[in-house]
């Protein structure tokens, strides 16, 4: 048997074309030794559960900065739980206010990551969510 | 219910949990493959392969869309399409980005689409070691045609030849001259030319240099035929065609859908789909078993006594042969 991969999908919901953030998260995931798919620009919330469900991704990485996330980020929460995937760590990155922080963790949201965090903190909360030691990988 | 039930009834999810087990090689999965198993042989495996950058993920997703609007001959509804798309793993941090997914947004929402990014994980051939059993999932799971994108292949990653049905290869116009065309590797394991960017200078020139390539090989390989037959080697009697298409515009997409129907009826209707089924699980059988040896003879080692070996070679005691040698006659070091 081999050793355990991290699986993680990296996504831009909704309209903005910003993706400088969401590949520098990518990159150091990446370099910490998981397999990450990058979906690319304005996925719908469809997109991205279909996407979370075909690769089977222990976490969803979602980069928004368009303001948008309280009309995004619970509908593809409500998507992937619902088919199925309980266990899936859901995490936001992106400028997200305070209080939208609380209600988006109320909705079962691991963890939002706001501008200026850095890259280790990330990889640190993920191998946690997906529940392998950083040893653990080869 | 089992997850075999589930996935013979079409349970998506279950489908998916298992091609991560068969990726993680586990226990549990190798066991739903093995009760899989006997609901595979029936999809056509198609192999994409070609350098990095001529357009094999843009031409996936152009196929896969293309083979969803009309049913094949002999059926009723459009054949499901499997997609299987491997990219790179880094040799340093053994991680990847898989991006095969960023050109294949047109086949969102569509169920009889199932596509899966997979790493290679180290293996060198093109593939990664448990694309085949991948494969075999999504052909039990009922999809009709499994398209599998290799990484991005230079000259010798031709391990797809030997786990598809119909291999077809990409080029670029531009990339090389006529001696380029007529090296070994990759472009032998043809059995259809694509020639991606068509709208681009230079294509005529590209498309007329691999056809006389081809007509060059069909003039030496006469003398080769009858062997090669009674070896159970490439049949012969396939003229490889060449084809134009701008995949980021569909063009070209219809004949190529042709090409590969016309290909799987020229296996069917001359032994060619059991010769290459044989060789397949040959091949596939072969490496299992490389890998399953290799794993129980370390396993029957003293601790250590492998990467002491390892060490000897390093510093010039032994040559590798030699030391293999050692190792496989149980010798004292």
């Amino acid at each position: 048997m081999v050793k355990k991969k991290i699986r993680v999908l990296i996504c831009k919901p909704g309209l903005d074309g910003h993706d400088r953030g969401a590949m520098v998260v990518a990159r150091a995931l990446r370099d910490a030794g998981m397999e990450v798919i990058y979906t690319g620009l304005r996925q719908t919330p469809e997109m991205i559960a279909e996407s979370t469900l075909q690769e089977d991704v222990d976490i969803v990485g979602l980069s928004i900065l368009s303001g948008a996330h309280m009309a995004l980020v619970p509908k593809i929460v409500e998507l992937i739980r619902g088919q199925g995937q309980k266990d899936v760590g859901i995490v936001l990155g992106g400028i997200i206010p305070d209080e939208d922080v609380l209600k988006l963790k109320e909705l079962g949201v691991a963890e939002v990551f706001g501008p200026g965090t850095n890259t280790q903190e990330i990889i640190r909360t993920v191998f946690d969510l997906a529940g392998v030691e950083a040893n653990d990988i080869d | 219910m089992t997850s075999t039930d589930l996935i013979l009834q079409g349970d998506r999810l279950a489908l998916a949990r298992l091609l991560t087990q068969i990726e993680n090689e586990s226990p549990e999965g190798l066991e739903t493959l093995g009760t899989l198993y006997p609901h595979t042989g029936q999809a056509h495996i198609v192999g994409i392969t070609g350098a990095p950058g001529t357009g094999k993920s843009t031409l996936v997703n152009q196929l896969a869309l293309h083979l969803r609007k009309r049913p094949m001959p002999g059926e009723d509804t459009p054949p499901r399409v499997g997609i299987v798309a491997v990219d790179p793993s880094s040799p340093f941090s053994g991680g990847a980005i898989l991006g095969d997914r960023i050109r294949m947004r047109d086949l969102a929402g569509d169920p009889g689409v199932f596509i899966r990014s997979m790493a290679s994980r180290g293996a060198l051939g093109g593939l990664a070691r448990a694309t085949a059993a991948v494969g075999l999932a999504l052909d039990a799971a009922g999809f009709h045609i499994i398209l599998i994108e290799t990484v991005g292949a230079g000259q010798a990653e031709v391990d797809i030849a030997s786990n598809a049905h119909t291999t077809v290869v990409i080029e670029a116009p531009s990339m090389g001259d006529a001696i380029q065309a007529n090296k070994a590797g990759i472009l032998e394991i043809a059995d259809i030319i694509v020639v991606n960017k068509a709208d681009i200078p230079g294509a005529d020139t590209t498309v007329a240099t691999l056809r006389l390539s081809l007509e060059m090989a069909g003039s030496a390989n006469a003398h080769a035929a009858v062997e090669d037959r009674a070896g159970g080697g490439r049949e012969n009697s396939w003229e490889i065609p060449v084809l134009e298409t701008v995949a980021t515009k569909g063009e070209g997409m219809s004949d190529l859908v042709d090409k590969i129907v016309a290909h799987r009826e020229y296996l069917t209707t001359s032994g060619g789909w059991e010769i290459r089924e044989g060789k397949r699980v040959r091949s596939q059988m072969e490496s299992l078993l490389r890998e399953e040896l290799v794993k129980r003879f370390l396993k029957g080692r003293p601790d250590g006594q492998f990467e002491e070996t390892v060490q000897m070679v390093v510093d010039r005691e032994r040559s590798p042969a030699q030391a293999i040698e050692d190792l496989l006659r149980g010798k004292k070091l």
